[in-house]
């Protein structure tokens, strides 16, 4: 059958890292779909059928896991053999969260703003831009690798995951700030 | 079976015979059918020449009758003649009543949640209405190919759910048609139109049919159609424009809501002429007559647009939800496609070049772009052209979460992924001993459970009893390329597989399409054995060429001697019963026993290919790849 047992990275053939060629991994994945997607088997017998939505569903699932940094970063570390599930670690960052409370205070007065769409658009860059900073600090620790690193890296993947939802909220009141224009 | 059909740039697969396919776009106001022949996609004609066959039945005593001359009959008959019926399938008793007092139909309240409509014929679904549509459109394709068809692509609204999709491959099952794939219309619609320019980039499909709204925006590049994201209201078209300028005429005369049903649809019908003519003129006359007398009066563009602007106001907000969903703004839109007949009104066109920024693209026949579309994609999906690099990645329209404590949903599969996608999700008992439990299905974008669309409910039985949190049940909703969800369970710590009988919220059970289907080929009992031995009979040869031709290329490097003379053996006994045997199940078995005997060679052809596609891969061959960002 279709190797399920190999790593998102090894399926499609690209070393295991946080840093990795967005285009090329576009690439490959087409590449990928092409050979195992249910269209290429709409004529043939169930079993092939079957191992094609069972591979292409698997192409799916790999390409939005390695496309996206927070989950690239989350599948590292299960693949680095550390504790994944960060939910169950609370965060030990009182500046942070110090930080996170004050954004969402921001975030909750915007539409009582003078200009709601200004305020929305200065909050949103402001979270873009913590969460690059994010990226940048995972692709140092996973270069580098060490337990010491790899921690540093939890907490990290912690916070975007935390920023990643703020950013979501301020979309979604964007939104529905558009929607009543 | 065919083998897989991995083959190598400029390496012939299977010698070919060339399989019958047909796309067929399944409208709320019309109908088409089309197929390619000699390499050219076109639609085809019925007896009289007419390509577009309105999508209106009406049931007599006598029989059954579809199209133009349903359509004449509607104002006369209107209990027995069903049009818009895709503004029905698919849905449950409860939305029809809510569309109810639009709708002239006779519908019988009974404990069935698939409304049905009493007519002359007897009692009739959704189901069954569009399955006459399909069945004269089959037949029309099968009379101008001279054969069977093996296949049909059937398009969609991107936005329909789960239960309308499935109750339109329900219909298709019904007129006995094999569905090779349901296929959203927009995306259809991006075929006919990129592979006639070859256009990389990003695209925006605009799709304002009779009854539907779609928007989807996607990325072409070299021949992959990768949907990036979609939106739209099924219930949201054309038919609301005529009855927004219906509504307006029974004001202007006088004539208060709830006018018969005769009255409304003779109405309807002036509405939808006027609007047609202000396509071209600046003003119209209206002429009608009512209970109340004959009432005429002039109507305007202007007029017009201000009776239509609040509902393509409605289809610009989804625009701009579908490119935040995309994340693409207006001017990173290359084209601007519109399709379906209602983009045919200026004030759409208008408007939807307003928001984009630019002229949209109307220049192939927005009523026939989508049949042209789906015909391509089933040349394509029949195996007819080998080696095509053509390929469609469609998302899934509306997220899909299932009800959890307090009526809220928890959604597991966001809307806009890529199919197909599965995910599982862990449930436990929350009672000592406790061995089954219920799980409901939902489909739509709110929190509340009552605000979404339910999809199917079914209970997870045979859990070994354990104390209350102790066992665990992964359920795995997977979402196919048609965009229908199966669902499977288990019990994880004692392996147990719970039994899972989903029960579609607003769909046939499987008991009932078969009781339909079993009426409608008592008659031709005879006929179906001697044609489904023809038909087996050529579907085992073209796997015994299939595999010869795998052979040939790659027999040698993937298979040992024991196994190639195994698998020889196991094509003989193919190639003999399907000479020998007179019975279509024997040779269907003896198809199948072979593909089982040779699903060990598939799969290693299936890795090889991808072996060798993932090695010969070096990064400067990229250099001119695509702009999509990952981070």
């Amino acid at each position: 059958m279709f190797d399920f047992s190999k790593n998102y990275f090894e399926l499609f053939g690209m070393p295991a890292g946080f840093l990795l060629d967005a285009k090329e991994l576009a690439v490959r994945y087409r590449e990928l779909q092409k050979l195992v997607h249910p269209d290429r088997f709409a004529a043939s017998g169930e079993h092939s059928q079957r191992l094609s939505l069972q591979s292409a569903t698997l192409v799916n699932e790999a390409y939005a896991t390695l496309k996206d940094p927070l989950k690239r970063a989350q599948y590292l570390l299960v693949l680095k053999g550390g504790e994944s599930d960060t939910q169950h670690h609370t965060l030990n960052d009182p500046d942070f969260l110090m930080q996170q409370l004050e954004l969402r205070e921001a975030l909750a007065g915007v539409r009582a703003a003078s200009d709601p769409h200004a305020a929305l658009d200065r909050l949103l860059r402001e979270i873009g831009g913590m969460i690059q900073s994010q990226v940048a600090q995972l692709a140092v620790q996973f270069e580098d690798s060490s337990p010491e690193q790899l921690a540093a890296a939890r907490e990290a993947v912690q916070k975007m995951q935390f920023l990643n939802k703020l950013h979501a909220e301020a979309e979604a009141i964007e939104a529905d700030l558009e929607e009543a224009i | 079976m065919a083998l897989l059909q991995i083959a190598e740039p400029g390496q012939a697969a299977a010698p070919h015979q060339h399989r019958l396919a047909a796309g067929i776009d399944l409208g709320t106001t019309n109908s088409l059918v089309a197929t390619v022949r000699s390499g050219r996609a076109e639609t085809l004609a019925d007896g009289q020449g007419n390509h577009i066959l309105p999508s209106v039945v009406r049931y007599t005593a006598d029989g059954v009758v579809v199209g133009e001359a349903a359509r004449r009959s509607a104002a006369d008959d209107p209990l027995n003649t069903i049009s818009s019926v895709k503004r029905l399938i698919g849905r449950g008793v409860a939305d029809v009543s809510s569309l109810g007092s639009e709708l002239p139909y006779d519908f019988v309240r009974g404990e069935s949640a698939v409304p049905r409509i009493r007519t002359a014929a007897g009692e009739v679904t959704p189901i069954e209405v569009s399955a006459e549509i399909l069945r004269v459109l089959g037949r029309r394709a099968q009379d101008t190919l001279g054969g069977e068809l093996s296949g049909v692509v059937i398009t969609v609204p991107a936005y329909f759910d789960d239960a309308q999709r499935q109750a339109t491959k329900d219909a298709a099952r019904l007129a006995g048609l094999h569905v090779y794939r349901l296929l959203n219309e927009p995306t259809a619609a991006a075929v006919a139109y990129g592979l006639d320019r070859g256009a990389d980039g990003v695209h925006a499909i605009y799709d304002l049919g009779g009854g539907t709204f779609d928007v989807s925006v996607l990325r072409l590049h070299r021949g992959v159609f990768e949907v990036m994201a979609t939106g739209g209201d099924s219930a949201l078209g054309g038919d609301d424009f005529d009855m927004a300028v219906a509504g307006w005429i029974l004001e202007q005369a006088g004539v208060s809501r709830g006018a018969d049903r005769g009255t409304l649809r003779h109405v309807l019908d002036q509405a939808r002429s006027a609007k047609e003519i202000l396509a071209t003129q600046a003003s119209t006359t209206v002429d009608v007559e009512l209970p109340t007398g004959r009432w005429q009066g002039s109507l305007s563009r202007a007029q017009l647009d201000a009776l239509i602007d609040p509902l393509i106001r409605k289809t610009v907000h989804t625009c701009r939800r579908v490119l935040r969903d995309a994340g693409v703004s207006p001017d990173e839109i290359e084209d601007v496609v519109m399709v379906g007949g209602s983009t045919r009104t200026l004030r759409v066109r208008e408007m939807v070049g307003e928001f984009f920024g630019r002229e949209p693209l109307v220049d192939i026949d927005p009523d026939r772009v989508v049949a042209i579309g789906a015909a391509i994609q089933a040349d394509v999906l029949a195996g007819n052209k080998p080696g095509e690099e053509m390929l469609l990645l469609d998302v899934n329209p509306l997220s899909l979460g299932i009800e959890t404590m307090g009526g809220l949903t928890e959604k597991l599969i966001p809307r806009n992924t890529t199919l197909p996608v599965a995910r599982a999700q862990e449930f436990t008992t929350f009672k000592d001993g406790q061995t089954a439990m219920a799980v409901h299905v939902v489909q739509g974008e709110r929190e509340l459970v009552a605000d979404c669309r339910s999809l199917a409910r079914f209970e997870l039985r045979g859990i070994p009893p354990m104390v209350a949190g102790a066992a665990r049940i992964q359920v795995t909703f997977s979402v196919d390329a048609d965009g229908l969800l199966h669902v499977e369970a288990r019990e994880q710590t004692s392996g147990v597989s719970a039994s899972v009988a989903v029960k579609p919220s607003y769909g046939l059970t499987d008991d009932e399409i078969t009781g339909m289907l079993q009426a409608s080929i008592e008659h031709a009992q005879d006929d179906m054995q001697a044609r489904r031995l023809v038909e087996e009979r050529v579907e085992a040869q073209r796997v015994v060429e299939a595999l010869n031709a795998a052979l040939a290329s790659d027999g040698a490097e993937l298979l040992n001697t024991a196994e190639r003379a195994t698998l020889d053996q196991a094509l003989q006994r193919l190639v003999d019963t399907a000479s020998s045997s007179g019975d279509a199940d024997e040779v269907e078995a003896a198809i199948k026993r072979l593909e089982k005997d040779c699903e060990f060679y598939v799969e290693r052809r299936m890795n090889s290919g991808i072996r060798k596609a993932m090695a010969g891969h070096r990064v400067d061959e990229f250099a001119q790849e695509d702009g999509s960002k990952a981070d």
